[in-house]
């Protein structure tokens, strides 16, 4: 057949697909397309850092310009994950700044990333534009320094809840008078002032930002000045939101905020001072996002200010909002599509405030669009679970935290089996699942039937038996991360599984009953699963093979078995099936 | 982490991290000069402090004049300034020993210790300083200080980020008390004496006035003062109540806080609620180390000089 379309006109068309999903698709299809492809795509995302080696990317796309990368698995942020383990961005980024000397864009999430690695990202890359780190660790303000000093054209800094040794504020005065170009700047996780002068000066050159979100130690009386600077924000994070009333102050901050046409998300708050809430007032009927997590105020100024957000579809706050104020935002706040509750006090053995399944069930009675849901509570019932699933059938992402583990329905003190049930059975949409309180294999059995497109599961301290797990990895087709701690769930449902390990990204299992022999035996079955074994309390080998492990972390992946960055406490296969530890 | 009811100042000496403060102060019980190997030291270099851990007049070679510490804090002594003194004059042994047994189970674990260990078994006239030695737990979550029913912590439980949790911790609401649902009504701060060799924290709620705070902190540290007149006490047989003031009031000691901006601001020039909604923490800084802060001070040490 003669007919075929000169490579450019491909190109051309495949310049079209911007989702990695379809790019894959493209690549299937014949040798041809698959080096046609691989030589136009830009932008890549690597949901584990293990699964595969900066050797094989660059082997395989030689024109990046952007990559995303996740590093340890989500039970990382609660601690479960010990220090040293691993997720290190220095190969990555020494290996990318000798082959894509044009690449623009990194982002990375739970990573350590060191001020090396941002030393040399600032020099290697000429036209560097966008730096995202989430959660991630391992650096301090001396790296920022380098990347505010050498990234001429940055665009975005964010830094996004890292945590970040902050020897001083000192770094933002490395970015040059020239560099106007910036459009995002999140320095809301450090904690030492910056020079203010610097700050205003770099927001007053640069036209584009979009985005501030500002650190703790910008007062309020600073503030003014700032969004004064730039009025074109569309997303303001303020800094400690307290000061002495004063109706100079207040006034300077109204009129200031009321510039600010474009303003759509608000964040920040700390140490707030309600008094000074009503001077964002003016802006509150275009905001669509408020994150007020930090804010530790009454229900009622939370209420007063929410109820001015007739286009709120995103709210964050602490559950000082309690039943009452969440009842009100059902009632103002008809575009509401995710709201998080956090806990004000996590560790209290009483409840401090008046916030219960109540303001659930109503949230979800009167926000139809509402469909993604972050909730810790202390109570918690199958009726009030069964009321929400069936208020909103539209659920994608349901997150209940009952604070007490294993806490029973507290109306019929039974497990919580039927509520979850009903969750999955109604949303029928749901990709994402975090459960807690009383549970048996029960609800696991609904989750297998009726979670067809569930993607995401977190499980602790529930179940009664390896059924119960079998039930989960037997039946959610669309299943890519399952996180498990401190559940009864053993060697039996894993192995039994096992193939369907090798279509998820990852397994995490902690303080359960996997044994050691049930690893080796795991990793010797399936050749592209690394079978990680972390286990502080030494060698396994040196425990019977029926001894439980005290974590195990399971992910597909091309890469060696065997990473070279293992720390003492992890162990895998080696290939000639033993399990060793480099 | 149980504290035993029987103490056996050399058992105690058995190498648990969180007692390295106990440890030291066991074998200063016995009149031995603690000379202790670097990891048992621990954070505290006592060399470097002024003040020593020996008890009022044990015979260690090292020391210049430093007082009995600690133990005597909490001991019933504590509550009778001249009693105090007595110990220190006579040289007795038994205010380490006695003041274990009359503390009951405070125990020497500074950062072991929880909340229901510390609770309960002390005399009467300790139950005010029990609160503040939970509070020297620094690690404790606060409402987990105050509510005696708290449970062990699970790992990671509740699923909280840590860099919330950080914040939380930091955070105290501006509450309406009128509302009546403010929350757990504490609002502990941790103060530092220069030269003591652990800090204390005590709960800023629990005062109401600047008069109430500075007296309080005068009864927690003043036994840290002892020692400036250390080598004047072997002169004088009796130092009033009134002396011991003196030195808190006086030109050695200046009462400092950390506000929210991380600036350090006398104490006292604010109304009492800003002050509260403001302080961080709080020093007890040299004189000589506060110049700036308090002119008066130099003034008065050059007076007395």
């Amino acid at each position: 057949m003669a007919y075929s379309f000169p490579e450019e006109v491909l190109e051309h068309v495949f310049s079209f697909l911007s989702l990695a999903r379809d790019r894959n698709a493209v690549s299937l299809v014949c040798k041809s397309w698959y080096e046609i492809e691989r030589w136009c795509r830009h932008r890549i995302f690597v949901g584990n850092c293990y699964a595969v080696s900066p050797e094989i990317v660059i082997r395989r796309f030689p024109e990046l310009r952007a990559v995303e990368m996740k590093g340890k698995p989500h039970f990382a942020d609660f601690n479960l994950v010990p220090e040293g383990w691993g997720a290190y961005a220095y190969p990555w980024i020494a290996a990318m700044a000798e082959a894509y000397p044009f690449l623009e864009e990194i982002k990375l999430k739970r990573m350590v990333v060191t001020d090396e690695s941002l030393e040399l990202i600032s020099k290697s890359y000429k036209n560097f534009k966008v730096l995202v780190l989430t959660s991630c660790e391992g650096f301090t303000t001396d790296g920022l320094a380098s990347i505010a000093a050498n990234c001429r054209h940055l665009r975005e800094l964010d830094l996004r809840e890292s945590e970040v040794e902050d020897l001083s504020g000192h770094w933002l005065s490395h970015f040059p008078d020239s560099c106007t170009s910036l459009v995002s700047l999140n320095m809301s996780c450090l904690g030492s002032e910056v020079s203010f002068s610097s700050l205003e000066r770099l927001v007053a050159r640069s036209p584009n930002l979009r985005t501030l979100r500002l650190n703790r130690a910008v007062p309020l009386e600073k503030l003014a000045n700032l969004v004064r600077h730039a009025p074109q924000l569309v997303e303001l994070g303020t800094g400690a939101y307290s000061s002495e009333i004063r109706s100079d102050t207040f006034s300077s901050l109204a009129d200031a905020f009321s510039a600010c046409k474009q303003l759509k998300a608000l964040s920040g708050f700390w140490d707030v001072v309600p008094s000074y809430l009503p001077a964002v007032y003016s802006v509150c009927s275009g905001i669509t996002s408020l994150n007020l997590s930090y804010a530790a105020i009454p229900s009622s100024d939370l209420v007063k200010l929410i109820s001015q957000c007739q286009n709120l579809q995103r709210l964050w706050v602490l559950d000082y909002i309690e039943d009452s104020g969440l009842e009100a935002l059902a009632a103002s706040c008809k575009d509401l599509q995710e709201l998080r509750v956090f806990p004000s006090d996590p560790f209290g053995a009483e409840p401090n405030v008046s916030l219960t399944e109540q303001g659930l069930v109503s949230v979800s009675e009167g926000c139809p669009k509402l469909e993604s849901v972050l909730y810790f509570c202390r109570q918690m019932s199958n009726a009030a679970l069964i009321a929400i699933a069936r208020n909103r059938p539209n659920f994608i992402r349901f997150r209940l935290c009952i604070i007490e583990p294993q806490a029973a329905d507290y109306l019929t003190l039974e497990p919580l089996d039927a509520g979850f049930g009903a969750i999955v059975e109604n949303c029928k949409e749901l990709r994402r699942l975090s459960m807690s309180g009383l549970l048996t294999d029960r609800v696991f059995k609904y989750i297998g039937t009726h979670a067809k497109k569930l993607e995401m599961l977190s499980i602790a301290f529930a179940g009664e038996s390896d059924l119960g797990l079998h039930h989960v990895l037997s039946g959610c087709d669309s299943l890519r991360k399952l996180e498990i701690r401190d559940c009864p769930f053993g060697d039996k449902a894993v192995l039994a599984n096992a193939a369907k390990l090798d279509t998820m990204r990852s397994l995490w299992m902690s303080s359960c009953s996997v044994s050691f022999g049930a690893c080796k035996l795991l990793a010797q079955k399936m050749p592209r699963l690394n079978v990680e074994v972390i286990d502080e309390r030494g060698p396994p080998d040196s425990r019977p093979e029926s001894c439980v492990v005290e974590r195990v972390y399971v992910y597909r992946t091309v890469a060696s078995r065997q990473r070279l960055d293992m720390p003492d406490f992890v162990w895998t296969l080696d290939e000639d099936s033993s399990m060793r530890y480099s | 982490m149980s504290i035993p009811q029987e103490h056996d100042y050399i058992g105690l000496s058995e190498p648990l991290q969180s007692e390295k403060l106990s440890y030291k102060m066991a074998a200063a019980a016995e009149g031995v000069t603690p000379s202790l190997n670097a990891e048992k030291v621990g954070v505290f270099n006592l060399k470097e402090t002024e003040l020593r851990l020996g008890l009022p007049g044990s015979e260690a070679p090292e020391r210049k004049g430093g007082i009995g510490i600690g133990v005597s804090l909490f001991g019933k002594e504590l509550k009778d300034e001249s009693m105090c003194v007595k110990n220190f004059v006579s040289g007795a042994k038994r205010g380490f020993s006695d003041a274990i047994n009359g503390a009951g189970k405070w125990g020497l674990s500074i950062h072991g210790g929880s909340a229901a260990d510390l609770g309960g078994n002390g005399g009467p006239n300790l139950k005010e300083e029990i609160p503040a030695v939970k509070a020297v737990e620094e690690r404790k979550n606060e409402a987990s200080i105050t509510a005696p029913a708290s449970k062990a912590q699970v790992v990671g439980w509740p699923p909280i980020r840590s860099f919330r949790k950080n914040t939380l911790a930091t955070n105290t609401p501006k509450k309406d008390d009128v509302a009546g649902k403010s929350g757990s009504g504490c609002l502990y701060v941790k103060v530092s004496m220069d030269g003591a060799p652990y800090l204390r924290k005590i709960n800023l709620k629990t005062y109401c006035s600047y008069a109430e705070i500075s007296s309080a902190l005068e009864n927690m540290f003043s036994c840290f003062t002892i020692g400036q007149c250390g080598q004047g006490l072997a002169a004088k047989e009796h130092l009033s109540e009134s002396h011991l003031m003196d030195l808190l009031h006086g030109s050695e000691y200046v009462l400092t806080y950390e506000d929210k901006d991380g600036d350090w601001m006398l104490v006292g020039d604010v109304p009492w609620e800003m002050f509260t909604d403001s302080c961080r923490r709080l020093r007890i800084m040299k004189g000589s180390d506060a110049i700036g802060l308090a002119p008066r001070t130099m003034q008065k040490s050059k007076s007395q000089n």
